[in-house]
């Protein structure tokens, strides 16, 4: 469990990020934390590991006031997943994916064993090992990250926007992938993102923040979707401007089995379960039928 | 001709051995060389270190390179023998105090260079400031610190001519004594001794230089100096060698 207490960063150019900032993540979960640049939310994520310390308030980490914690130490057992990866140019995938087991002491060997069996984990081929990050695409680069940020098995997973920068196919594949390994391994994992349809799909938790990281709304994406707190929320999660307002469209000639769904502007946007021309009520996995994930709630429009 | 005779002077045999041979002086030149440089490096990287890993103190950077490359070193010498006397100790600290600047740009500019990115993951993932000093700083800093140690190699063996002056030997020798005895293929030699040592030293450095390069950078590009995009030693740095004297 991850706890901020009215926490406030003011750097020193005067730029108050965060402004009385308070969460709860709870453990073993996925917490997105979105919003749009600027808000405080990297901020936020870099308090956790110490790499920006609070001016005010306290970060709790299983209860224990991370203040009082060596930061080294601290990072050393959070794994951390950036951007643009973050890997050393200067060595190897399989020496990349090791650095911290071997800057903890364990012997090269056993890191290393530990390291392949990280890439099968991520879904890397084991030949790719000697390989430079140069030597990679963006989304093996990516994935050879959060196999780096697997490496001391920390509970804790922090994600700056890892997936942001590379292209929306691969994107979509890193997305399924993380939530498939997060169903194998259970960590608390704290998501920043800038992209609401991520958010959504990855998150069990989403808090959409504003400037200062003030908390606009926090609860599941269903709650968020059903009941927007506020204008700036459904205009950050689109239902302002009707996208997510989805309707059967009557003028497309169906199979039998499936609905077209249209957004509010006529657009094409998934399609529901409907056996018999009937909306099934309840699908249990509406994710495996929409085009993309913003029909994820089509069940409730 | 003055080229040919120089030529048949370097190369006569006659000339190689000897208490005014090629040999000992290009020897002694190498000491002095090999000194300065020590103690330059010595002073200059720690401080380009510093400079470059905290990113504090940029502006004295530029001021001391400035500043000291207007520094006269022949003048400073004499300046200083004044007070010590002759001996190769002055020697050795003005040669150094040339030195030095070239030495701590390069090892500044180098770790400037260095992706902000992956030194801000080295530290988020749990590397102290040593480790991302020793193990991502430096490597991925080596080429441009040593295109520093480069330029300040070529400006040290250009100028220890100046050592024939004060009382010591090195290939300056031949340069004054030419110059004294109006005997300018004996000068003239002299200075093609000093360039060629120049050209060699400055080779191996080269050569050097490229093998540091490290691994996955030089494949790759870019994503080691995504600030200036020099990947080799910036021109300012590499000095060409003057003979004076």
């Amino acid at each position: 469990m991850i706890e901020f207490r009215g926490v406030s960063k003011q750097f020193d150019d005067g730029t108050l990020a965060v402004d009385d900032f308070s969460l709860v993540i709870p453990s073993h979960k996925t917490v997105v934390l979105v919003g749009s640049s600027g808000c405080g939310k990297t901020t936020l994520l870099r308090m956790i590991n110490r790499m920006v310390d609070p001016t005010s308030g306290s970060i709790l980490i299983d209860d224990e006031d991370i203040a009082g914690l060596e930061p080294v130490k601290l990072r050393r057992r959070i794994g951390y997943v950036m951007q643009n990866s973050g890997l050393l140019p200067h060595r190897k995938v399989i020496d990349n994916v090791a650095t911290v087991p071997l800057l903890e002491g364990v012997p090269k060997r056993d890191a290393y064993a530990r390291a392949m069996e990280l890439l099968d984990t991520v879904g890397l081929d084991r030949s790719l090992a000697n390989r430079y990050p140069s030597q990679l695409s963006g989304g093996q680069q990516q994935r050879v990250g959060v196999a780096r940020g697997l490496a001391v098995d920390p509970n804790i997973l922090l994600m700056d926007e890892p997936f942001g920068a590379v292209d929306p196919i691969v994107r979509a594949d890193l997305q399924q992938e993380l939530i498939r390994l997060q169903q194998e391994l259970g960590k608390t994992i704290v998501f920043v993102t800038h992209d609401i349809d991520e958010a959504f799909l990855l998150g069990d938790e989403v808090v959409i923040l504003q400037v200062g990281a003030q908390i606009a709304q926090q609860g599941t994406p269903s709650e968020i979707l059903a009941n927007p707190t506020n204008e700036f929320v459904a205009n950050f999660i689109g239902v302002g401007r009707g996208k997510r307002r989805l309707s059967v469209d009557g003028s497309v000639e169906s199979n039998g089995n499936d609905l077209v769904l249209v957004d509010s502007a006529g657009h094409a946007a998934g399609v529901v379960d409907a056996p018999g021309g009937v909306i099934a009520n309840g699908d249990s996995s509406p994710k495996s039928r929409s085009i993309s994930n913003k029909t994820d709630q089509a069940g409730d429009a | 001709m003055l080229f040919a005779a120089a030529l048949a002077f370097i190369f006569d045999p006659a000339n190689l051995l000897g208490e005014k041979g090629i040999l000992p002086r290009l020897m002694d030149h190498l000491l002095y060389t090999g000194l300065s440089l020590g103690v330059a490096l010595l002073v200059g990287i720690p401080i380009g270190l510093i400079i470059g890993h905290t990113g504090k103190g940029k502006n004295f950077v530029i001021a001391l390179t400035g500043s000291f490359r207007a520094i006269p070193t022949f003048g400073l010498l004499l300046f200083i023998i004044l007070f010590t006397g002759l001996g190769l100790g002055p020697l050795v600290f003005v040669l150094a105090i040339l030195a030095i600047p070239p030495i701590i740009a390069g090892a500044y500019s180098g770790l400037d260079a260095v992706n902000r990115e992956t030194i801000d993951a080295a530290r988020a993932i749990g590397m102290t400031e040593w480790q991302i000093l020793g193990k991502v700083e430096i490597p991925l800093a080596l080429p441009l610190i040593l295109g520093g140690i480069r330029s300040a190699t070529l400006q040290i063996i250009a100028t220890a001519t100046i050592a024939g002056y004060v009382g010591l030997t090195g290939l300056g020798r031949f340069l004054i004594e030419g110059l004294a005895l109006h005997d300018y293929t004996l000068a003239f030699a002299g200075a093609i001794l000093v360039a060629a040592l120049a050209l060699v030293a400055d080779g191996i450095l080269a050569l050097i230089q490229r093998l540091v390069v490290p691994h996955g950078v030089s494949r790759g590009m870019a994503r080691t100096t995504t600030r200036s995009g020099r990947r080799t030693a910036p021109p300012a740095l590499t000095g060409t060698p003057i003979t004076e004297g």
